[in-house]
């Protein structure tokens, strides 16, 4: 296996971005129970590619795609998520903004168990208004490259936890959302499936006005990233980038 | 996002049926109750309704209600008829008599003597036989319920024989009347007749029937009479009115059905609020997932209500129908007879429950709300 090409990125040559972050800080408690998780972290988050977020337990992954996702706050710095500043959001303004540029992958896959598996994935559709009858036949077309025509009508208790993680990859990607959020996609799966819910990532996910963002500590996957950073205590360690020969010769 | 809210509320299934089964309990015991009480409280006026072509009663200016009644020196008649304003006023005995039944056993029975000349006092609904039957000899009507009781299994008829008062009379009618207040069998005839079943002596006149003339008001012509003769006179409605009162303050009914209903309320709030909090807090992640995917608040609280006015609704609809079902079936059964279920109480425990839900929902919402949408990243 070769060395992974490391460089840093260059502000000049820099594409259009998924998210900026700059200067920030999360602090979580008040007083002498204050904890400060994300010590003003720099990080790009280039469209077009597959960025991962290495490093070990309780190094403030989650903490940094929750700001990314607007789902917490910072208490310092900027946050620049497709060009918007999504401090500057109203409340109902950023909740909108998340539901139409913003995919979920979660470790837990956290599908409602009420609903079966297309109307699990047709989930963000409705959110934004659709009716289910409607969306469930756009799922219907997504669910054929996902191989899950088979088990469309299944509920989550009766899919396995690849099955489940394929439901819960079409529901990131059935509201064409500019920045997909993965959070330990592969950590309940074993290698195969979890290779497998990677793969489909790569090949339904990838658009150059996309931004595929994976939390992992799984290196199995790196191989699957076109840009990594590293995060030890609340900070960015190193930002690798690998060529596609690279990636390619990995795998 | 609606039907998503009713897939939750339908997916778990014990929880759902535990939040319909306690607004169905509250709604049930409030209809239920109520009814009963409304029904026992309209049967201390049962006599009067049972009279209604008199609209003011005479009495002794001590009596407080149907039950105790001192009786009028039977010149008094005489004196209210002489009242201007008065159309007619005629005798009415009202006593407790003791009968026994076809299997040996005695019974307590209401006694009614109406008017010999007009029988003013007999109520209107004649099931067999026919009121002038009351003037022969030895003759009794007695009530549709108190004949079960007397000839249990039998069906309806007349020509029977019963000891009243150690006293042979015949049935020759049947009458469909209003249920009473203390007892379970109701025996009518003519003032004499009555008088001769009972032997207290002269002054047998328990209340005066009168009927104030057309184009007067009865309220007036019932001051008139109190004012010539010293007796009380009541209009119908207030006589009635002052017989349930009576009942409403030295029974301990209004109490005993006021704690049941009390706690039908308290328990349904304590389990719908604890059912539909356990419901929401099960779902809590679920509801952090949909935040997570863009839901507005304004959105998961319709969620929340939705989830709320269903169980509610069907909870309602349920203990209504329970409710509807005990005052058809039982209301068959002479104990339950005149029991009814008034629509402003149905809409009085849909109210009820309405506050019920609404407590439960609010309290649930405060959780959807406030619930950190970050945890969806937490495993």
């Amino acid at each position: 296996m070769q060395a992974v090409q490391t460089s840093s990125i260059e502000a000049g040559s820099r594409p259009k971005l998924a998210v900026q972050c700059r200067s920030l800080v999360k602090e979580f408690g008040t007083a002498q129970t204050r904890v400060r998780v994300l010590r003003g972290i720099d990080v790009d988050i280039e469209l077009g590619k597959q960025t991962f977020l290495v490093g070990p337990s309780g190094c403030g992954k989650t903490t940094l795609v929750s700001v990314m996702a607007g789902l917490l706050t910072a208490t310092e710095g900027s946050v620049h998520v497709l060009g918007t500043e999504i401090a500057k959001l109203r409340s109902s303004s950023l909740v909108d903004f998340r539901a139409k540029n913003l995919g979920f992958v979660f470790q837990q896959f956290n599908l409602i168990p009420a609903l079966n598996a297309l109307e699990n994935a047709a989930v963000p559709l409705v959110v934004q208004g659709q009716s289910m009858h409607r969306a469930i036949k756009d799922v219907e077309r997504l669910f054929e490259k996902l191989d899950m025509v088979p088990h469309r009508l299944k509920y989550p208790n009766q899919l396995s936890g690849g099955q489940q993680q394929r439901v819960a990859v079409a529901r990131a990607l059935i509201h064409q959302p500019r920045l997909i959020i993965c959070d330990e996609p592969t950590a309940s799966l074993d290698a195969e499936a979890g290779h497998a819910v990677m793969e489909l990532l790569s090949e339904l996910a990838a658009a150059p006005d996309r931004a595929v963002l994976v939390v992992t500590h799984d290196s199995r996957i790196f191989s699957f990233a076109d840009t990594i950073i590293h995060l030890s205590d609340g900070q960015v360690l190193r930002v690798e980038e690998q060529t596609a020969t690279e990636v390619q010769h990995e795998n | 996002m609606d039907l998503i809210a009713l897939k939750m509320l339908f997916n778990d299934r014990a929880k759902y049926l535990g939040l319909v089964i306690g607004v169905a309990f509250s709604t049930l015991l409030i209809n239920q109750q109520m009814g009963i009480f409304l029904g026992l409280l309209s049967r201390a006026g049962a006599v009067i309704d049972d009279t209604p072509e008199a609209n003011i009663w005479v009495m002794d200016p001590g009596v407080k209600n149907l039950d105790t009644v001192f009786p009028l020196r039977d010149t008094e008649l005489g004196r209210v008829r002489g009242v201007p304003g008065v159309q007619w006023a005629v005798p009415y005995f009202k006593s407790m008599a003791t009968i026994r039944t076809s299997q040996g056993e005695l019974e307590s029975a209401l006694l009614i003597g109406a008017d010999d000349n007009s029988l003013i006092g007999l109520p209107p609904n004649f099931v067999l036989g026919h009121p002038d039957d009351l003037r022969s000899p030895d003759s009794v009507a007695v009530d549709q319920n108190g004949f079960g009781k007397i000839w249990r299994g039998e069906p309806i008829s007349i020509g029977k024989t019963v000891e009243l008062n150690d006293r042979r009379a015949i049935v020759v009618a049947i009458i469909k009347d209003s249920p009473k207040f203390t007892s379970g069998i109701t025996f009518y005839t003519r003032y004499s007749q009555a008088m001769s079943y009972t032997n207290n002596g002269r002054n047998q006149l328990s209340f005066l029937l009168v009927r104030a003339e057309e184009g007067k008001n009865p309220t007036e012509v019932a001051a008139a009479i109190q004012e010539q003769t010293g007796l009380m006179a009541l209009t119908s409605t207030a006589f009635r009115e002052k017989a349930v009162q009576y009942v409403r303050d030295n029974t301990g009914i209004p109490v005993s059905f006021g704690t049941v209903i009390g706690l039908g309320i308290i328990v349904g709030v304590c389990v719908v609020g604890l059912m539909f909090n356990l419901f929401v807090l099960e779902n809590l992640r679920h509801f952090a997932v949909l935040k997570a995917l863009g839901t507005r608040n304004s959105r998961l609280i319709r969620m929340v209500f939705l989830q709320a006015l269903v169980v509610g609704f069907v909870g309602y609809a349920v203990g209504l129908g329970g409710a509807a079902s005990f005052f058809e079936f039982a209301g068959r059964s002479p104990n339950f007879a005149g029991f009814y279920l008034p629509w402003q109480i149905a809409i009085a425990s849909g109210v009820v429950a309405a506050m019920i839900i609404s407590v439960a929902s609010l309290f649930a919402l405060r959780r959807v709300l406030f619930v950190d949408p970050a945890i969806v990243f937490r495993g």
